[in-house]
């Protein structure tokens, strides 16, 4: 097939391009991954200092997570995790050939964006003592 | 002949150890949030105690492995499919591998010295 190899390397209008609702939620399953893996250190920083024994581990901690920059850090990796989770199990299905089919695999993506965030909502005013 | 660096045949047992760490991390999330619910977050002492409970440490150290693998095979398909050349790729690999190494390592000291 020349006619296919004449054209390499393709260029894509990423701005023209109009996704389903689905790739999206595939794209900011990798977004929110590596937005978590950039932010592992911070993660594992605040999970050391959560079991500190000493005063001063538990006042650094109390002054971290008091900070409005982390606090939104936070809310973001909220979401994050749980976009990635929901998205996760909504891959595991399709996996074992449940909502493969393309009207289904629609609706699938809704619940993954919809939960995710209403789950975001919930937990994220815990994380803000909103409640 | 010129050859690619492209990956061959672990791309199988890397579809798997995705899954697997995946429900494995799902499972320990869900038991978390089942222990938070029941106060092990209530306060730092409740925390610190539940932290240091055997079971809990041993699975926290098989999620610490699991994200680590987990990140690992993520990441590197993210630098796969958008750093074309090879050399610039394989850096960006073995930094990926050094700091998921490194994270690994001082989370579980975090969990060992409880």
């Amino acid at each position: 097939m020349p006619e296919m190899t004449k054209q390499r390397p393709k260029h894509l209008a990423l701005h023209e391009i109009r996704l389903p609702l689905a790739g999206y939620a595939s794209i900011l399953h990798r977004v929110s991954g590596a937005g978590m893996f950039l932010m592992l250190p911070l993660l594992i920083w605040l999970f050391e200092l959560s079991l500190g024994s000493t005063a001063e581990s538990a006042a650094m901690f109390t002054a971290v997570t008091g900070n409005v920059l982390v606090k939104l850090i936070l809310l973001g990796l909220l979401w994050a995790f749980l976009h990635h989770f929901c998205m996760g199990i909504r891959i595991l299905l399709i996996d074992v050939h449940v909502g493969v089919e393309k009207q289904q695999a629609h609706v699938s993506a809704i619940a993954v964006l919809a939960v995710s965030l209403f789950l975001t909502l919930v937990l994220g005013l815990k994380l803000l003592g909103a409640y | 002949m010129k050859r690619l660096v492209v990956g061959a045949h672990y791309g199988l047992m890397d579809w798997l150890a995705q899954r697997v760490t995946g429900v494995l991390m799902a499972i320990y999330t869900v038991i978390i949030f089942a222990a938070a619910l029941g106060g092990a977050t209530a306060s730092r002492e409740a925390w610190q105690a539940f932290m240091a409970n055997g079971f809990i440490r041993f699975i926290t150290f098989l999620f610490i492995i699991s994200l680590c693998y987990h990140a690992w095979v993520g990441v590197r398909d993210i630098w796969m499919d958008y750093i074309n050349p090879a050399a610039m790729r394989v850096i960006l690999h073995v930094l990926t591998l050094l700091a998921l190494v490194g994270y690994a390592g001082w989370a579980v000291q975090i969990i060992w010295r409880l």
